[in-house]
């Protein structure tokens, strides 16, 4: 504890020239520091000149693909030409408020949701039983007047967070089962979680992705066919399971254990410990490092692009192949993706600190 | 069900259940795709491997052509997994360090640049990465026919590197040997030359003795005439370039994804470890007149070890299973070349085995052999 002590106000006077040579010594302490301090200025006015130059001062603002081929720079009507399709792929294109509409809603309910004050039990009955049926209502249609549009038809960003929100949500009590198994007195409960869990972090989330569109059809019985939209749902759900596990693991063993002996002692069930005391102190710890997980699922995701969904990576691949654009604004399409995916990452990123800061843990 | 009640019979009890659920689970999925299968007459087994591949590899490490076995193929590729997952580690493991270092840097300017650097890299996909830089290179680089010679026998072009290569015409392995036997010569010699430094205090000659032992028995085969070499420089054809060694735009594409991928999580887990070591080490090793440099090498880097190793393990992981991406941009590693063969043969099932069991088991032996160096840089306590 360091004492607060008032300044006279003669010595707050001589505290500003510190506080400028201190400035000065952060840029110009040493020789090396300088060079350090214009090497890194130089850098980052070139890469400054090169955005700026290529975002705005060479690009072409109007005008069709043809202008764009003579400048050097960006080509912002590409974007405006392809926009409603790399977001939403092939939806039909007089729905396509739908996604649209789905997509706020989404982000908006996810926004609320972020806000730990919400959290409840309330929240998860509002998303299972009002949000994520009206999403889906909106996306398949087919009631209520709206035409049904088949998953086949389904792209772009919102694919890209249905399979990253929904593989996530499904995966977290998958999760947290396989978790509780790996720490089971059950010998062979324990077997089952710590083979199933090594298993599928023993290989690439693509060689999953592989043996669901290509394998699984083959475990059906005859006339039984599931949409290739789920199946790649369900191994992203099986894959992020292994990786919460893990993560909760590390909450669990976190919990000391007299905790669990104590709800033993007072007579409760092994569950009622595991509900009540252990898991509601072990998944406060880990949420920081779930929302991490998160960020790199929504990522992952891409990768479904490789077994031919249309993702929000691969509807912007696809407009960058159209015929009236090919090869003119690829450098355009991919600095547009990255910086889609750049915004949601980041943001997420910033939430997780956030919650770190909140429940006051630190996770690295 | 009074028995219900007893904990010993329900522990078993549970287990009987899950057991036998996995395995009539197992039994079932087991049974519909072996009728799945005879009705597509696919035969099961392995006796497919040892079928000619009929399909070409643009990238071969080891020999191989299209009438050698399916086997070799899957050989080929796993080969390439190996060296460009391998050749990331190393590169974004030191460009790593270099900038987590950075990142703790007391000058503001480039600690902010390091962090722009390892955001950008960490929230942009890896395989959005990829398809950037290997259209990067196919835009930036001239085609063939205009391929920029940048000395005598180099050529860079939109088809990739060509640089003249030595090839083996015999001694090979003799030379391979005669190396390895020197470095493990090397090794023992420079343990012993530093356990007696630490025993008695004073600087002697084994490293010395090390580094001569590493050179001298390459020197000798050498010597030996045992090995004969020969040029091969790359020509400029119309189309493509050929002869020398070749590095192809993907395998350079997935190099630099994934390394500059490694690069910024190492970063991070370097500035974590730093970090952890605790403040006094530093003041300490300043105050006995350490700079700042060696302090940083001798004192903080080896402490931050303990810290560091478990994460990068997983990051080496990590890197080792995004090779797979390479399927996306063309790269024939092990999944392309494997989807290649499924596609080819209908072999669905096999081939997935083969390649998640190659996936399990490299993961396994990293693991096994980052935990042997833990174990060896873990703290001693007494």
């Amino acid at each position: 504890m360091s004492e607060t002590q008032v300044l006279p106000a003669a010595a707050n006077s001589v505290a500003r020239p510190v506080r400028r040579s201190k400035w000065r010594a952060a840029y110009f302490g040493t020789p090396g520091n300088a060079l350090v301090t214009l090497v890194c200025g130089a850098l980052i006015l070139l890469l400054a000149k090169l955005a700026l130059g290529w975002l705005f001062v060479n690009a072409v603002f109007d005008g069709g693909a043809d202008a764009c081929k003579q400048s050097s720079g960006a080509c912002w009507p590409f974007l405006t030409d392809k926009l409603r399709y790399m977001l939403f792929g092939f939806y039909p294109f007089e729905e396509q408020w739908r996604p649209l509409v789905a997509l706020c809603l989404f982000l908006g309910a996810c926004g609320v949701s972020m806000i730990p004050r919400v959290w409840g039990r309330g929240l998860v009955v509002a998303w299972l039983v009002v949000i994520l049926p009206v999403l889906y209502v909106l996306m398949a249609g087919g009631i209520f007047g709206l035409t049904a549009v088949p998953t086949s038809k389904w792209g772009g960003l919102p694919l890209s967070f249905m399979l990253s929100f929904v593989g996530l949500a499904f995966a977290l009590p998958l999760g947290i089962g396989l978790a509780l198994a790996r720490a089971s007195h059950l010998p062979a409960i324990r077997l089952l979680g710590v083979g199933f869990i090594e298993l599928v972090r023993g290989v690439p989330l693509i060689s999953i992705l592989f043996m669901a569109a290509v394998m699984l059809p083959l475990f059906m019985p005859d006339g039984v066919t599931i949409d290739k939209l789920l199946r790649a749902q369900v191994a992203i759900i099986l894959f992020a399971a292994a990786y919460i596990a893990e993560i909760v693991r590390g909450g669990l063993q976190d919990v000391p254990p007299g905790q669990f002996e104590a709800g033993r002692a007072l007579g409760l069930h092994y569950w009622q410990v595991m509900f009540k005391i252990v898991l509601p102190q072990a998944l406060k710890k880990v949420i920081p490092a779930l929302v991490g997980l998160f960020i790199a699922f929504f990522q992952d995701t891409t990768l479904v692009t490789i077994i031919g969904l249309l993702d929000f990576l691969d509807t912007v691949r696809t407009a960058l192949r159209d015929p009236d654009w090919q090869g003119i604004a690829v450098l355009e399409g991919y600095v547009f993706a990255a910086a889609v995916y750049f915004l949601f990452s980041a943001l997420m990123g910033a939430y997780s600190r956030f919650l770190e800061r909140h429940f006051n843990t630190s996770y690295r | 069900m009074l028995f219900l009640n007893d904990t010993r019979f329900r522990a078993v009890f549970y287990q009987v259940v899950a057991i036998s659920a996995v395995l009539l689970a197992g039994w079932v999925m087991y049974r519909t795709a072996s009728a799945n299968l005879a009705k597509q007459d696919i035969a099961t087994g392995f006796g497919f491997l040892s079928r000619q591949a009929g399909i070409a590899i643009s990238e071969t490490s080891i020999a191989y052509g299209p009438t050698d076995t399916i086997a070799r193929a899957i050989l080929v590729g796993l080969v390439n997994t190996i060296k460009v997952s391998f050749l990331a580690a190393l590169f974004g493991t030191i460009i790593g360090v270099f900038v987590g270092i950075g990142r703790l840097s007391a000058n503001p300017l480039l600690s902010r640049l390091m962090l722009a650097y390892v955001e950008v890299l960490r929230n942009v996909p890896l395989l959005l990465y990829l398809f950037l830089w290997y259209f990067l290179i196919i835009l930036v680089f001239p085609p063939v026919r205009q391929a920029i010679q940048l000395f005598p026998g180099f050529f860079l072009s939109n088809s990739g590197l060509a640089v003249p290569a030595v090839e083996w015409q015999s001694g090979f392995g003799l030379t391979l040997g005669a190396l390895a036997f020197g470095a493990v010569a090397a090794l023992v010699v420079r343990g012993i030359g530093q356990r007696r430094r630490i025993a008695s205090g004073k600087a002697n000659a084994g490293w010395i003795v090390a580094l001569a032992l590493l050179v001298l028995p390459v020197l000798a085969v050498w010597a030996s005439g045992a090995v004969s070499l020969s040029w091969s420089a790359p020509e400029a054809g119309r189309f493509r370039l050929t002869g020398g060694l070749q590095i192809r735009p993907e395998f350079v594409a997935l190099l630099v994804g994934l390394m500059l991928n490694l690069s910024a999580s190492v970063a991070e887990i370097v500035r974590a470890g730093i970090q952890a070591v605790s403040r006094g080490q530093w003041e300490a090793a300043l105050a006995l007149g350490l700079p700042r440099s060696r302090t940083l090498r001798l004192v903080v880097l080896p402490q931050a070890l303990r810290v560091i190793i478990p994460p990068l393990t997983n990051t080496y992981l990590t890197v080792f299973k995004n090779s797979s991406l390479a399927i996306a941009i063309g790269y024939p590693d092990l999944v392309m070349v494997s989807n290649t063969i499924m596609n080819q043969t209908g072999q669905a099932m096999e081939t997935i085995a083969i390649f998640m069991g190659i996936y399990l088991g490299l993961s396994v032996l990293i693991s096994l052999f980052m935990n042997w160096y833990n174990a060896r840089v873990a703290l001693k306590t007494r």
